[in-house]
């Protein structure tokens, strides 16, 4: 008799949960359009989901948009996959250069061309998402990371150092810290090899090769890695090497952060991505500095590094929605929100923002002092194999550790790459 | 006889043929092994055949040409791929030597140990002795980068506490120590399998060979010699075939440790990340899947020659004794 009464409420409940589901799609035509962003930022899903996207949606309270995040070593090969498949979301966060040249050339991504903001945009925040003959633009720049050197301020008053300027200065601050013992001079080792190239060769190298001159110089092949500018980048490099942590040969990535903010090194060689971080974990005060210019520089350059665009997928259902919404991602609002919420990450537009971290400000304000490049092996240069990128780790990290001499180093980069590329001129 | 089947090894053939005359085909057998037959063409044998043919294209104009070798003679020779193809083999040779030389005697000597009865609390040592092997590469690589880093690692605090600090190094980061550094992490894991493959063969030996050699005073010694290790030749052999098949396969403990350009300076690179990287591509370098085919290929006939020397050389001439 239980049993009977509690099925038929059961039943009745189903009915009920059934009616309002039917309900709902009824009324789905009328209801928002919902639009869906790929991406491989797992961690800045908080930010979009808290405080961009709302201010988007208050704004357009008609389209609904989802932060759809991937892993980030998953996400190249999963949204390849999807796009074939049909599956892929309407908005896609583009990797720059060859990767999202890729989905553009299959017909993947729509161009942006004519998206209203665009012109906020310059030429090197776009170089990364552009066509080879610089006519199509198909995903709108979001960000950069800028490289520079962060340092430990209490470190730094303890010992009574200053910012370095020079190349001269720099390393008569890493000899005071190495003859106190306590620290070590540099947070940095060779296990994962890419800091030696990103933090280290990319970092500094911009004031030896005079950024973009020398970068266009090297991809229309007027200039070598064996010119003299490029091997003193390495040889400054090699020259780090007595003030790396003890056994830094095996110390990853992680070790170094962890080093850092855990007070037991003085200086990191440092991307911009480093500050929300640093910003959780340390408990002492931050300071930055751009690369000391080279003896006689006149000059600076830093490394702005376009690392981050968005595009829309040509075959999304909602292609006017999707546009709405790169457009305002061109804007200022979308600037200020973006910057401030992931500080360390700097829109690529040209609007005026202001940033609330000071940290992040000292970073974005070497923009107004120095020139802006990008990394020399990202353009066109790392198509072939041997991949001029991952050699740069190599090397790099081999110079550091004295296995290699400089003239070896800018030897087998430039063989290497001379086995594939043809200048274009 | 008569109940033993077609299976007698020594019966004449004259009788087999008949016994095949009386016995209709075993229908049954199929049914037994089609499902496993079916799962592995499809899972196993079709992709390895397809990669197999895809080793033997190469891109042109965006779509795939037929190029017969033309990939595994550049694997062999271009200035690229023969030296990081070359090296990588060698690294795998070095790595399959110390697995050899340290993993299996060892392994034999724990097992012989272990099936000693003198021994209190044989299953606590034979579990915790085997427990490495059930866990994930990740977790055993993970462990090993803290417990040898310089800046956390306890390594160097346990070697100073034994007077031998001045020699600690950091011999992950090191191009020449990295390698063997890395073969032994594998050999701590992977104790368990040759030592409870021996142990088992070991307890399969009737206590009568032992006590009968007892009696006739031979020492322990000359028991091992004489009595228990012919008598575990064949799974000698079978340890030392699945040591090499298995370092072939030691991809995992090298991506999870240095990464898929197995650093230094790629003196870590075996065939296996050799290949994720060529076919996988890496950051910035897209995959190529022909020649990343090619390697997979290239590993496919190394293992190749290995087995069937295995089968036609070892298991030939090794004797099996009936206990």
């Amino acid at each position: 008799m239980w049993r009977a009464r509690w099925l038929t409420f059961g039943v009745v409940v189903l009915l009920v949960i059934a009616g309002c589901q039917q309900r709902q799609a009824a009324q789905a035509p009328s209801a928002p359009v919902t639009l869906t962003i790929e991406s491989w930022r797992n961690d800045d899903l908080p930010v979009w989901q808290d405080t961009i996207l709302p201010a988007f949606m208050k704004r357009y309270p008609n389209i609904k948009v989802v932060f759809a995040p991937t892993a980030p070593t998953e996400y190249n090969a999963a949204l390849n996959a999807k796009l074939e498949g049909g599956t892929a979301g309407d908005l896609i966060t583009c990797r720059p250069f060859d990767l999202s040249l890729a989905l553009f050339n299959k017909g993947f991504l729509a161009p942006v061309n004519d998206l209203s903001g665009m012109e906020n945009f310059g030429d090197v925040a776009k170089s990364g998402w552009i066509t080879d003959d610089g006519s199509t633009v198909f995903c709108v720049p979001m960000a950069s990371v800028i490289h520079g050197f962060i340092y430990n301020g209490s470190i730094f008053k303890e010992l009574g150092l200053s910012e370095p300027k020079t190349e001269a200065e720099f390393f008569a601050v890493l000899q005071k810290i190495r003859q106190d013992g306590r620290y070590a001079p540099l947070a940095m080792g060779t296990a994962d090899q890419w800091e030696a190239a990103t933090m280290g060769f990319q970092n500094i190298g911009p004031n030896y090769w005079k950024g973009e001159e020398g970068r266009l110089a090297l991809i229309q092949g007027q200039q070598k890695f064996t010119d003299a500018q490029y091997v003193a980048v390495w040889r400054q490099l090699a020259r780090w090497r007595p003030y790396m942590p003890r056994g830094f040969q095996a110390q990853k990535y992680p070790d170094s952060q962890n080093q850092f903010t855990l007070g037991k090194a003085a200086i990191y060689p440092a991307g911009s991505w480093e500050i929300s971080l640093f910003r959780r974990q340390a408990q002492f005060e931050l300071g930055a500095f751009t690369p000391p210019a080279p003896a006689g520089a006149t000059d600076c350059y830093i490394s702005d590094h376009v690392d981050i665009a968005i595009g829309m997928n040509a075959k999304t259902q909602h292609p006017q929605e999707a546009r709405t919404f790169l457009e305002w991602v061109a804007s200022q609002e979308f600037a200020e929100l973006y910057s401030n919420g992931l500080p360390g990450f700097f829109t690529l537009s040209n609007h005026k923002i202001t940033l609330q971290d000071p940290l992040a400000q000292t970073f974005i304000n070497w923009r107004g002092l120095c020139k802006t490049t990008i990394r020399n092996s990202y353009q066109l240069l790392s198509r072939g194999e041997p991949n001029l990128e991952n050699e740069l780790w190599r090397v790099s990290a081999e110079v550091i550790k004295g296995a290699l001499r400089p003239e070896q180093a800018a030897r087998q980069i430039q063989t290497g790459l001379e086995k594939w590329y043809k200048p274009k001129q | 006889m008569k109940d033993t089947g077609g299976g007698a090894p020594a019966s004449p053939p004259a009788p087999l043929v008949t016994m095949r005359k009386r016995r209709p085909f075993p229908t049954y057998i199929l049914v037994f092994l089609l499902p496993a037959a079916g799962i592995y063409t499809l899972f196993m044998i079709y992709p390895l055949i397809d990669s197999l043919r895809v080793s033997l294209y190469a891109p042109e104009d965006g779509r795939r040409a037929f190029a017969g070798l033309a990939n595994y003679a550049r694997l062999l020779t271009d200035s690229l791929y023969a030296p990081r193809f070359w090296a990588a083999l060698r690294h795998n040779f070095v790595f399959f030597a110390v697995h050899m030389l340290v993993q299996n005697p060892i392994g034999l000597i724990l097992a012989v140990a272990l099936s000693s009865r003198r021994l209190r609390g044989r299953v606590i040592y034979r579990t915790l002795l085997f427990m490495p092997t059930v866990l994930s590469f990740v977790i055993v690589g993970f462990i090993w980068q803290l417990i040898l880093s310089p800046l956390w690692g306890v390594a160097e605090g346990l070697m100073q506490a034994v007077g031998a600090g001045a020699y600690f190094r950091p011999w992950l980061g090191m191009e020449g120590p990295a390698l063997v550094t890395l073969s032994l992490v594998s050999v701590w894991q992977f104790i368990g399998i040759p030592m409870l493959l021996f142990h088992a063969a070991l307890l399969a030996i009737p206590d009568e060979f032992v006590e009968a050699a007892r009696v006739d005073g031979a020492s322990g010694w000359t028991t091992f010699w004489r009595i228990e290790l012919p008598l575990i030749l064949p799974t000698v052999g079978v340890v030392a075939i699945l040591t090499y098949v298995g370092n072939f396969n030691a991809f995992d403990l090298i991506y999870t440790t240095q990464g898929a350009l197995a650093g230094p300076n790629f003196s870590t690179d075996i065939l296996g990340t050799f290949f994720y990287r060529t076919f996988f591509g890496f950051q910035l370098q897209l995959g190529n899947p022909t020649m990343g085919a090619t390697i997979a290929g290239a590993m496919f006939y190394i293992i190749l020659v290995g087995v069937l020397l295995y089968l036609f050389v070892w298991q030939r001439r090794v004797q099996v004794y009936e206990l």
